[in-house]
């Protein structure tokens, strides 16, 4: 009796060491490479090795003399917010008439629009996504970005609105329809504000898409002076020479910022709903 | 739907509910889907089918063959299957996909879960906080921190192994790209397996656990069988996505000598930095058709999923 | 103000499901008219197509004098109130009842002047500045209701207006909805699966069944005197008798043993061996406990369930042509297993041939000719 008594308080306390380790040694897998992240932006003499900083703001200060670095932070917002306004007007358009008008076939067509979006990735079309650009003259423009990453994302998108829409009873664009409204008026008036949280949704997935996208631009854009942060930034620790260490640690941490605000704030307003993952 | 008097027992009368509730109308419907569909027909489905005929030419970026390509038939093809750096990539990448997808962030993933999942309070948001950051950070970003991780000089794992000079990029480059892709994957096997472990019916576990079940009798008796859908269903989306992954490039362009060169960047190099666009369309073709394999195979595996369910309820 | 004339509608959904079938009715300006029918029959979609929200096959639509068929929804001059009210959730009171006016256009003091005139006249003073998802059951109705009052419209329509409201409510809405009708004076048309509140509120009803109306008329008419089978089961919230039998001479035979006087205004029209149905609502037949002259114009048996309605009850009598259910007033209950008789009241008994209705039933008929006098 006692001896099986110790024998499990044994196995137990086993197990708590165990899991006390398992625990410690994931954080320090998950943490170790992002400690850098934390301190070398804020280090007077920024190094390779992650070590607690001896403080300074001072390496903020290399972000403005980089011709690069504010002008790319500009770049990706720019392509991120052309790219979510048209994403989600044209998705939010498509979405609406494709739940309430029957066509034959549509849910055929949303699948097959669907398979296609995930099976024809930006790697595995790289290929005729450059000459497809390079022959409408979109090399080196930024409307080609948005366009090409436009194309990759709006089958998901719409596929998130219409379950949206599909969600809202349609009694309500039928009462405004008897008041005398309009389609035009009643899309504005009523369907709008109703799937508002849809509309963010995807606002919001399509900006982080685009946030963190590398391979489109670096694909289509030449001109340093129109690459995106995440171009900017694979540019500034593999051209030559020394790495300069305080201006990579700051943009890093500038770049990242608006991303982790973002998951802040969808999680807070909408708790974290799982899409799909709001990222791939 | 019309608004069904009673509801759904007034099937004749509604089964064919208003076409058009909003009142637009076919042509205005049209026009309102119209501008989607453009986009995705020219910059989606266009290229893919152009791969086709690309695939079969010998297009280049520059010289004679950029200007006035040759209809080569099934060469590319031929050529890419008796390459040998073909090879190399298709091993690298089944490595890649095995052992970051498959093993690394499905195992871990599901352990994560497992272990946090009746836990609450800081460590589980600690847990969950760094899982999650590794996955939304910019992977630009994320590439330069694990290479400062494993710089050879002032690596912080030097340092804290007390290994200095060791070149892990150099000397161990697809098993620094697997970890690598491991520790910034995990999160969507974490969440999902969590989703999956909260499904779980507490009884179940509890039964388990008065039948003194060990941990590995619970998962085995109580847990899989309750989950095994997700499995399947989270391996192939997660290989999907880590067979198309480009951040390996960033660390490591594929490099030393090709050898963490998985199937994306063997596409681009081929491609765009040899200028074979030709050749390159024709690996991008086969990287679409194993694509395909791979969503089909989701999406059955879905569908049995539903029906299972359905069944599970009559 | 205005009626609604509708001829020969037809609505066909594609998949050939036919939802209206060549109807034909007339709701008179200012009457409160009820569609009564069973899931299915088409009256969401008859009302509907009033509303131009559905377009018909075939067949018109007017509303006064006015040809509305072709109109979009907007121009039709009609209010109306959905079965979930549809109250625009990110909207306050105030912009819910005044949306009409803001798609007409008219400037916001006067829109939010009109729309706190039609709140108070509904007693929602107070809510203005709430939203739909604050509001009750019964609050989210009147503001459904003040919103289609806002412009004023010729034609109300009402979409199962009480369901969404819990049982005692569902009273108070009723006799409130009635009485605003009366005020308002506006021709209402509204639908429902309850015969009992078509029976309360309706001026007249139209009960549907398979896209067709089979009978119209003044909730008395059509209790009293239902034109089919269909209707007679339908209406009554104990559903009436029907029990099968032969003519025999001046007699109906219900099994072996139960012989009815055949009912008054039904002699000549009928042949020794029709095959008819006798019907009659459990309220109009009288229960006897004695059981002298059994099967001599009553019904007798065993009585087999006494089931509480409160003040009355209901009698489950095994008589020998069936089962027949019998309201038996309070204190005069039996118990079961009692034996009993039920008989018929004078000018009650409906008898249908072919699953008409074959008389009229003496008062009944009188009565209800006076009540289709109804003021204009």
């Amino acid at each position: 009796m006692s001896g099986g008594h110790g024998a499990s308080a044994v196995r137990e306390t086993l197990r708590r060491i165990g899991l006390a380790t398992f625990v410690s040694a994931l954080l320090g897998f998950f943490s170790l490479p992002l400690l850098w992240l934390a301190f070398a932006p804020f280090d007077a003499g920024p190094e390779l090795t992650a070590s607690l900083p001896e403080f300074t703001l001072r390496n903020f200060e290399v972000l403005l003399d980089n011709p690069y670095a504010l002008a790319s932070l500009r770049n990706s917002v720019l392509l991120a917010a052309g790219t979510a306004a048209l994403v989600v007007a044209s998705a939010a358009l498509a979405a609406y008439a494709l739940s309430r008008v029957r066509v034959p076939g549509r849910d055929a067509l949303l699948y097959a629009l669907l398979l296609l979006s995930s099976i024809i990735t930006g790697t595995a079309a790289m290929v005729p996504v450059f000459l497809l650009a390079f022959n409408l003259n979109l090399i080196d423009s930024r409307l080609g970005v948005i366009l090409v990453l436009t194309g990759g994302l709006l089958p998901t998108a719409i596929f998130i609105l219409k379950d949206f829409t599909d969600a809202t009873p349609p009694s309500y664009e039928e009462a405004a329809r008897v008041f005398g409204a309009s389609p035009f008026q009643v899309l504005r008036h009523v369907v709008a504000p109703v799937i508002r949280p849809g509309l963010a949704t995807v606002t919001v997935w399509t900006v982080a898409q685009v946030w963190g996208d590398f391979l489109m631009p670096f694909l289509l854009l030449r001109n340093p002076d129109k690459a995106p942060a995440s171009v900017i930034m694979y540019t500034f620790y593999t051209e030559g020479g020394q790495p300069n260490l305080a201006l990579i640690s700051t943009f890093s941490l500038l770049y990242s910022l608006p991303v982790v605000a973002m998951y802040l704030f969808v999680s807070r307003r909408y708790g974290f709903r799982f899409h799909g993952g709001i990222k791939r | 739907m019309a608004p069904a008097t009673s509801p759904p027992a007034e099937a004749p009368g509604r089964a064919a509910p208003a076409d058009d509730a909003a009142g637009l109308g076919r042509a205005r419907a049209a026009a309102f889907v119209a501008p989607a569909l453009v986009l995705i027909a020219v910059f989606l489905v266009f290229p893919a089918l152009w791969t086709l005929y690309l695939g079969t030419t010998d297009y280049r970026l520059t010289g004679v063959a950029a200007s006035d390509p040759r209809f080569v038939g099934l060469d590319n093809y031929t050529g890419a299957l008796g390459d040998p750096e073909f090879h190399r990539s298709l091993w690298l990448t089944l490595q890649f996909v095995l052992g970051s997808a498959i093993l690394g962030q499905t195992v871990l993933g599901f352990a994560i879960a497992w272990v946090m999942r009746d836990r609450t309070g800081p460590v589980r948001r600690l847990v969950e906080a760094l899982v999650l950051l590794a996955w939304i950070l910019p992977g630009s970003v994320i590439a330069f921190l694990w290479i400062a991780l494993l710089d050879r000089d002032a690596g912080t794992l030097n340092a804290l192994l007390g290994t200095p000079g060791t070149a892990w990029l150099l000397d161990h480059p697809m098993l620094c790209v697997i970890v690598f892709n491991v520790w910034r994957g995990t999160a969507f096997s974490m969440m999902l397996y969590g989703a999956a472990l909260g499904n779980v019916p507490p009884s179940h576990l509890e039964t388990a656990r008065l039948a003194g079940a060990s941990t590995w009798q619970t998962l085995r008796d109580a847990v899989f069988p309750r989950i095994r859908g997700h499995v399947l269903t989270s391996l192939l989306l997660v290989s999907l996505w880590t067979f198309n992954d480009f951040t390996p490039f960033l660390i490591t362009a594929g490099g030393p000598d090709g050898r963490s060169e998985i199937m994306s960047v063997y596409v681009y190099r081929t491609a765009l930095d040899d200028g074979r666009l030709g050749f390159g369309a024709a690996v991008s073709l086969l990287m679409i058709l194993v694509n395909l394999v791979i969503a089909l195979v989701y999406l059955r595996a879905l569908r049995r999923r539903a029906a299972e369910r359905a069944g599970g309820m009559a | 103000m205005a009626g609604i004339t509708l001829r020969g509608l037809t609505k066909d959904y594609p998949g050939g499901v036919r939802a209206l079938d060549a109807l034909a009715l007339e709701i008179a300006d200012g009457e409160f008219f009820a569609l009564l029918g069973p899931s299915g029959c088409g009256k969401t979609t008859l009302l509907r197509t009033i509303a131009g929200l559905e377009t018909a096959t075939r067949g018109s639509v007017h509303i006064g004098d006015a040809d509305v068929t072709r109109l979009p929804p907007g121009r039709r001059d009609v209010g109306m109130v959905f079965q979930d009210y549809a109250l625009f959730p990110h909207m306050t009171v105030t912009d819910n009842i005044a949306y009409p006016l803001r798609i007409k256009k008219r400037g916001r003091a006067e829109r939010h002047e009109a729309a706190a005139g039609v709140a108070s006249s509904l007693g929602l003073d107070g809510l203005l500045r709430r939203r739909p998802g604050e509001l009750s059951g019964g609050q989210q109705q009147r503001v459904a209701l003040a919103r289609a009052m806002a412009a004023r419209p010729r034609v109300f329509l009402l979409d199962e207006p009480l369901s969404n409201l819990d049982a005692r409510l569902r009273l108070e809405a009723r006799t409130f909805l009635k009485r605003l009708q009366r005020e308002l004076g506006v021709t209402t048309v509204f639908v429902t699966h309850d015969q009992a509140e078509a029976l309360a509120m309706a001026d007249r009803m139209a009960v549907m069944e398979a896209g067709r109306v089979r009978q119209v008329g003044t909730p008395a008419e059509v209790f009293r005197r239902p034109a089919s089978l269909f209707v007679a089961s339908f209406i009554g919230s104990t559903p009436m008798n029907l029990l099968p039998g032969r003519v025999r001479g001046e007699h109906v035979v219900l099994g072996e043993e139960t012989v009815l006087p055949l009912p008054e205004g039904t002699r000549g029209t009928l042949a020794d061996g029709d095959e008819v149905v006798y019907g009659i609502r459990p309220e109009y037949l009288d229960f006897l406990q004695d059981t002298t002259g059994a099967g001599k114009g009553t019904f007798t048996g065993r009585v087999a369930v006494v089931e509480n309605l409160g003040s009355s009850s209901l009698v489950t009598l095994e008589a020998a042509g069936g089962l027949v259910h019998v309201v038996v007033g309070e204190g005069r209950e039996p118990a079961a297993g009692d034996r009993g008789r039920a008989r018929p009241r004078a000018g009650r008994a409906l008898l249908f041939r072919n699953g008409g209705l074959v008389n009229g039933g003496g008062d009944a008929m009188t009565e209800s000719a006076a009540m289709g006098e109804r003021p204009g």
